[in-house]
């Protein structure tokens, strides 16, 4: 597979005070990225995890290091709109973040930034309202929606760049369970269909669930690195972290604490479920 | 109280004014404007009355709507009439009062002059009504573009307009949020006179700048990372297209203006 993302010992510091050291929010960071994978980056405040994705796509450009989008170096100005283009970024706010006061003119802004041709935009437009499933608010005020659609709208009209890549910056933090759900549901099929690789920030450790790879930053640095089984595994480490683990699986720890021989790996219900019940069946005498 | 604020207040429809070209609207708008000034007689503002009747015949729009836009200008429309009808110098003096004179010039002055002002004003909402606040820029945008020869940020300046009309929900739900939130920690807005009442008011309007002010960082930020690089090499969704009902329009507009300035010339 090739690399969407790769960062060479990346450093970033934000502007400090006079005659103060400047504290650096990323203090090495070497990644490399699949294309076509759905990375999920976890941290608590202040880890870094917001800073990493916004030196993604050039809204941040590294004080040391490199990052590279598909080879391009994101310090070299000329490439800018290019690397924009391919690594589309989604944030916070959904209120923040749309344009205009009509649906469809807000999901055209990115094409018609790009000079795109109005037949294209048309057809881009359309589609990828079809690909976060808003295709019947064409003409909706966005205003008058919810936090979840609202959402879907912002992540449609990074989609109409066509880009590679999607940066999704704590983009459920703001949402109820019902709107973080939709707007899971629609990165992860955007990630399925569409083979869009997918960067999801996220303090919600079940978000990682579904995940190809899970990446824990802490202080600047990247903690751990693996599949979500891999990670969530190492209950007292992530605790350690300031971070909690799934619900099956902090069962499963505490299970195990008590002397059940399960697994820590069974991360969705059923497989959590079905550990259990192996356990217990195995053991008759517990 | 804030629901009531209608700036640029948009009533969709299907008709052939809400169809016409933005650029159109505002050119007949801005013809409309010269044929009331030119107009000086009983029968050159009947002919405009008459323009702005038919226009709202075809428009569908509700006359309620259209008076209900007078109300905030009610004031200077009195005080323009009562000013025009009491210090108009002429000949005819109807009746006097110390040092007040009402003429039959003065009279004449003032019914017209508050007739100018309610056409004009009615020209204008009708416009507005007919026309999203989108096309609107847009049509802006597209007519002034000549300017950026010498230099007028055109597209900045619509940009700007159109993030303003943009926000204007978000900012009225934010006042409505802020002000519930600083009467739950017991501010009063309504009670005292205006200064105190004035001064109420900064708890309001500190934490809403500032969070205007972040929503703007954001949004740069969201606009940057959505490729926007200004207004060179943009294209658009909805192409502004001048179709044959635009010509037909502003050829009866011309028409409209050159008979009022006849009938003017004529002493009409």
């Amino acid at each position: 597979m090739s690399t969407m993302i790769e960062t060479r010992d990346l450093r970033f510091a934000y502007p400090a005070e006079e005659q103060e050291q400047p504290v650096y929010a990323l203090k090495g960071v070497d990644l490399r990225i699949e294309k076509g994978s759905f990375v999920v980056v976890l941290g608590h405040n202040g880890s870094g995890k917001s800073t990493l994705a916004k030196t993604m796509n050039a809204v941040l450009l590294p004080a040391g290091g490199k990052v590279y989008v598909e080879g391009l170096d994101t310090l070299d100005e000329r490439l800018l709109l290019e690397i924009r283009q391919r690594v589309g970024m989604v944030f916070q706010n959904p209120d923040n973040q749309i344009v205009a006061n009509v649906v469809e003119e807000d999901v055209a802004f990115a094409p018609e930034n790009l000079g795109v041709p109005t037949e294209e935009i048309r057809r881009r437009v359309d589609e990828a309202l079809k690909a976060v499933g808003m295709s019947g608010f064409v003409t909706h005020a966005p205003h008058l929606l919810s936090g979840g659609q609202k959402q879907r709208i912002a992540i449609a009209g990074v989609i109409a760049m066509e880009p590679a890549c999607v940066v999704l910056d704590e983009a459920t933090a703001m949402l109820d369970p019902v709107g973080r759900q939709e707007v899971l549901s629609t990165i992860h099929r955007l990630n399925r269909e569409k083979g869009i690789t997918v960067v999801l920030i996220t303090h919600h450790m079940n978000e990682a669930e579904e995940a190809d790879r899970v990446i824990v930053m802490d202080a600047g640095q990247v903690a751990m690195d693996g599949t979500p089984q891999e990670v969530f595994s190492c209950v007292d480490r992530l605790c350690s972290m300031g971070l909690t683990v799934p619900d099956t699986v902090d069962l499963l720890d505490r299970l195990q604490k008590d002397g059940v021989q399960v697994p820590l790996d069974a991360i969705t219900v059923e497989a959590c479920a079905d550990a259990i019940a192996a356990a217990f069946s195995a053991a008759p005498e517990n | 109280m804030l629901k009531d604020i209608t700036l640029g207040q948009y009533f969709p429809g299907n008709t052939v004014a809400h169809k016409l070209d933005p650029r159109t609207k505002i050119l007949l708008v801005v013809l409309y404007i010269v044929a009331l000034f030119t107009a000086k007689s009983l029968l050159t503002y009947g002919i405009m009355a008459l323009c702005l009747a038919v226009c709202v015949r075809i428009s569908r729009v509700g006359i309620r709507q259209l008076v209900r836009g007078l109300k905030p200008v009610l004031f200077i429309i009195i005080f323009t009439g009562v000013l025009n009808l009491l210090f108009t110098p002429g000949e005819t003096e109807l009746f006097s009062w110390g040092f007040l004179h009402v003429t039959g010039e003065g009279l004449r002055n003032a019914v017209f002059m508050v007739l100018r002002i309610m056409l004009l004003i009615m020209g204008t909402f009708l416009m507005t009504y007919t026309t999203s606040p989108i096309s609107l820029t847009d049509g802006l945008e597209r007519l002034l573009n000549g300017l950026k020869r010498f230099h007028v940020p055109v597209h900045e300046l619509a940009m700007m307009m159109s993030i303003a009309l943009r926000f204007i929900p978000t900012l009225i739900e934010e006042t409505d949020k802020i002000m519930s939130a600083q009467k739950a920690r017991g501010a009063d807005f309504e009670s005292g006179n205006l200064i105190q009442k004035a001064k109420a008011l900064i708890p309001i309007l500190v934490p809403l700048f500032i969070s205007a002010f972040r929503r703007a960082d954001e949004l740069a930020t969201a606009m940057e990372c959505r490729c926007y690089h200004g207004g060179e090499g943009r294209t658009k969704l909805h192409v502004l297209r001048y179709e044959s009902r635009d010509y037909v329009a502003l050829t009866i507009g011309v028409l409209v203006v050159a008979a009022v300035a006849v009938l003017r010339r004529l002493g009409l």
